[in-house]
């Protein structure tokens, strides 16, 4: 395939490397006289000077029979301009877009960029992941007591859905001292107060408790056995 | 009373919102920098907000969606497209017009169906008049023309 790729940073460097050794014909366009000296000095004759969103420099790039352009600045406004010249101009089949700031995916999927790439997003998605979806938020301590008040939402699959706070085991020096439902009014919860899912719940637990607490609360109800 | 958004606070953005603002417009002037705002005179009546328009999030705040026209006039034509297509094609907003100084790419966006004007063109074509003209005092006389074309 014929790829050009516009913006010779760390990005477009790495990219254009990968390509070539994959065997494809890479051209990259890059503005900075300096960048391109060193691209030329890694990777040879691969590099032409220019901005990659100007249709004359795009021209003599040969992008009309290009196969696919990767616009990887990083810069959004000069990306999409890149892709979109690529496509009105001279068809390029596929274009894709690096996104610096996540909040452009919209906007570039609607302006009709083939393919949007955000590193941002990519690393949240990874950390989502990571993190627990369900958990209790610490959110002050009580002095000297060792006790502190915690907050936690109930999940829709928590096996206290449902059920009156009296039927909850709770944790030794546990507490739940306030639920606030979904229609926002906070109630200073009684044994026979029932809990639905995405109530707050704000509780006084002991410290090594919280994970116990989070446990009570939170996690789905055991498997029936018969 | 049209609710006008300009994006850049340029000579020619602070001159637009003078002039929108003086026939009875409502302006709000949209820059980077909160020193372009020097260019406009200390009578302008409009409001003056330090953002950046291809921020989704600072249009939505200066409440774009209620806006009948929206003007990008900045020195980077790739922000002026941007932030016309998000104010045209996400955010509806009734008339969008750019700056665009590369001819080419003014001329591709207007086929795209955004309202541009490129003024390099021009310039450079009444540039070539008065260095044609016989005269000093014929060339001056052309350049008043041109003024009275543009009701300035």
């Amino acid at each position: 395939m014929y790829i050009i790729v516009v913006g010779g940073g760390k990005v477009g460097f790495q990219l254009a490397k990968e390509l070539v050794e994959a065997n494809h014909e890479v051209l990259i366009i890059e503005q900075d006289a300096q960048k391109c000296a060193e691209i030329t000095d890694e990777l040879g004759d691969i590099v032409m000077e220019g901005d990659g969103c100007e249709a004359t420099v795009l021209e003599k790039a040969g992008t009309q029979r290009a196969d696919m352009l990767l616009a990887v600045t990083g810069d959004d406004e000069d990306n999409l301009v890149s892709c979109q010249v690529a496509k009105e101009r001279f068809n390029v089949a596929r274009t894709v877009a690096r996104i610096n700031n996540p909040k452009n995916e919209e906007i570039f999927r609607k302006l009709q960029v083939d393919i949007t790439v955000s590193a941002t997003s990519a690393i949240m998605a990874h950390i989502e992941q990571e993190l627990p979806t369900h958990h209790l938020i610490p959110l002050m301590k009580l002095k000297g007591s060792g006790l502190e008040i915690v907050e936690v939402r109930i999940p829709d699959d928590s096996r206290v859905v449902g059920q009156p706070i009296k039927n909850i085991l709770l944790p030794y020096q546990s507490m739940i001292s306030l639920v606030v439902g979904e229609d926002g009014q906070p109630k200073v919860p009684s044994g026979e107060t029932i809990l639905h899912a995405g109530d707050e719940v704000v509780a006084v637990t002991m410290h090594e408790s919280e994970e116990s607490l989070r446990e009570a609360l939170m996690s789905p109800p055991p498997p029936r056995s018969f | 009373m049209r609710k006008v958004v300009i994006m850049g606070c340029g000579r020619v953005g602070a001159a637009l919102a003078m002039d929108l603002s003086r026939s009875g417009d409502q302006v709000l002037i949209l820059d980077i920098d909160p020193a372009a705002f020097r260019f406009l005179p200390d009578d302008f009546n409009g409001t003056k907000v330090v953002g950046n328009g291809i921020d989704l999030d600072v249009l939505r705040k200066l409440g774009i969606e209620g806006m009948d026209v929206f003007v990008s006039a900045t020195r980077g034509d790739n922000r002026n497209v941007m932030a016309a297509q998000i104010a045209k094609h996400i955010f509806g907003v009734p008339i969008v017009a750019s700056r665009v100084f590369d001819p080419l790419r003014e001329e591709m966006y207007r086929n795209m169906g955004l309202r541009t004007i490129n003024p390099t063109r021009v310039q450079a074509k009444r540039l070539k008049r008065i260095i044609d003209a016989k005269s000093d005092e014929e060339a001056n006389e052309m350049v008043a023309e041109f003024m009275r074309q543009e009701e300035i």
